[in-house]
């Protein structure tokens, strides 16, 4: 299917500290990155048609964290505002389909995450089934091990990933933001040189019992990637969003990567929770306006094991 | 580990009693060890262990009926957080421990946010400028309040108000004390009451200065 209208991410910013943000609230992480954004792309607070964030409250510990924020957007007086409990990436999937159906033309896309307030090894098993997960606590690590061990049994990696090792320790705690422009066919060309077009978009999600899977493939990414038309023309560069280190090759293989794609250059396929994929999707379309990418492939996955995955596709003009 | 039991199709997930990763193999067989108290949750089963046994069971058809059925469990969870005020809260809360109520200014409409949250939600840009306004304020808008909240050692009714602090372009709220509740009225003067170690002023009461003029305070309402 191609979209009914052309729509492009034309500005992103990220902040860039790894640890974490000591002394700042969410809505003071996020303004520098706000402003850094709506700079590049020419609009004042509160201007653009339509405002979506993403964010967890299981994060940062209240209730309803996501309206601290707002003040940070200028949200006064009332603009058209949405969020997802979810990555960021989500949220660019929102705006990007508001924009579609015309009821926007621009759009402010931001995601915030704040793990440090709390132990995400403790708060990421609330994300899991009520019945028959949660109760057990089973942290990140020792889910994305078995992950590993499925594939090391399966002879797709040569031995368990040693960041999937929950007697490992605490693992490094990044806060953390970031945030995109969306626009519509002229406007996303006044704002800036070379417009990442989203051609296509789609999100997939698998089976929530770990049981019921192969853990070794991703048919979600797979599926969600053949809805957005990854599959009709190569792709020059991949920003895949891998949590774990041994989960690499199962995107590559259900995105059908080879060695022509360069994979993640922007660095580190981790990051902050919640961010972490919308950064991949602003790091691709980053590429694209520096003149890096021609067609590039974002990948943004959220849950245990690569549960939900979302694939975007990328272009910019010739 | 995820474990497939005799006679299923899918595999569920529980911890294996094993004294390290090198006893445990892909494909190892292992048993149910039941909890010494079952309440028909998924931690009945305290963990899963060793077995050297070989397949004793078989699925066998169920008719989906049960004479006990569960119909609710209960899973408790408490999760710890460190809260961080964040730069604008923190400059307030430091102003509380020596009895001063804080602002901060927009750099851009100029207006006085207190207490300050550190962005200015019309102009969406950090509010960096301290400002110290009050400590005297108006009484722009009031309700009398009759239901008394648990654990609080207030008798109602009272009243519990939006009050302007001078030079403050957004009203706080706060109780009303030291006048009786029914002649509390919009336009009052007030000026905050510290009492004992409270970090924040307990109440607000009467100064005895005439009542302000409604057009000074009818943009805070």
């Amino acid at each position: 299917m191609t979209p009914p209208r052309d729509v492009a991410v034309v500005a992103y910013a990220r902040t860039d500290h790894q640890g974490p943000a000591e002394g700042l609230s969410e809505a003071e992480t996020l303004l520098p990155v706000l402003h850094e954004v709506l700079d590049r792309a020419g609009l004042a607070p509160g201007e653009a048609d339509f405002t979506c964030s993403g964010s967890s409250d299981y994060l940062a510990g209240r209730p309803f964290s996501f309206t601290l924020t707002l003040d940070a957007v200028g949200a006064w007086p009332p603009i058209a505002e949405s969020h997802v409990e979810m990555d960021g990436a989500w949220a660019l999937y929102e705006a990007w389909v508001k924009i579609l159906t015309g009821r926007a033309d621009t759009a402010l896309v931001y995601a915030h995450g704040k793990p440090s307030a709390g132990d995400p090894r403790d708060v990421l098993t609330r994300t899991l089934d009520p019945y028959y997960l949660a109760p057990l606590w089973p942290e990140p690590a020792s889910l994305a091990a078995l992950q590993a061990r499925a594939l090391a049994d399966a002879g797709h990696t040569a031995g368990p990933d040693p960041a999937a090792d929950p007697l490992a320790g605490p693992p490094a705690v990044a806060d953390g933001a970031a945030a995109v422009v969306l626009a519509a066919g002229d406007a996303a060309r006044r704002m800036c040189g070379r417009p990442a077009w989203i051609r296509g978009a789609d999100h997939r999600v698998e089976p929530h019992a770990l049981g019921l899977r192969d853990l070794t493939d991703s048919p979600s990414t797979r599926l969600a990637a053949e809805r957005a038309g990854a599959f009709r023309a190569p792709v020059d560069t991949a920003e895949l969003h891998v949590p774990f280190a041994a989960q690499d090759v199962v995107l590559r293989r259900a995105l059908r990567l080879d060695d022509t794609v360069t994979v993640n250059p922007s660095g580190a396929a981790a990051g902050p929770l919640m961010v972490a994929g919308l950064i991949r999707l602003g790091e691709a379309a980053a590429r694209i306006h520096r003149g890096a990418s021609d067609r590039a492939l974002a990948h943004a996955t959220s849950g245990p094991c690569l549960q939900h995955n979302l694939v975007a596709v990328l272009e910019g003009d010739a | 580990m995820l474990v497939r039991l005799d006679g299923a199709d899918t595999a569920l997930l529980h911890a294996l009693d094993a004294p390290h990763a090198g006893a445990v193999r892909t494909g190892m067989r292992v048993r149910v060890r039941w909890a010494d108290r079952r309440e028909g949750a998924i931690t009945d089963i305290a963990c899963f262990e060793p077995y050297d046994g070989p397949v004793t069971h078989e699925a066998v058809p169920h008719d989906g009926s049960f004479p006990d059925p569960v119909t609710s469990l209960a899973a408790p969870a408490r999760l710890e957080y460190t809260y961080t005020a964040g730069r604008a809260q923190t400059r307030y809360l430091d102003g509380l421990a020596r009895r001063e109520v804080l602002g901060e200014r927009c750099p851009s409409c100029r207006k006085v946010y207190v207490p300050p949250r550190g962005a200015c939600p019309t102009c969406g840009v950090a509010t960096t400028e301290p400002a110290a306004p009050g400590p005297r304020g108006t009484v722009t808008t009031f309700c009398v309040v009759n239901i008394k909240a648990k654990g609080l050692d207030i008798d109602v009714p009272y009243v519990y108000a939006h009050i302007a602090l001078d030079g403050a372009d957004l009203a706080l709220h706060a109780r009303i004390g030291g006048i009786p509740y029914d002649q509390v009225r919009m336009g009052m003067r007030v000026e905050p009451v510290w009492t004992g170690d409270g970090r924040h002023p307990d109440h607000y009461r009467p100064t005895g200065e005439p009542d302000a003029d409604y057009d000074t305070y009818r943009r805070l309402l």
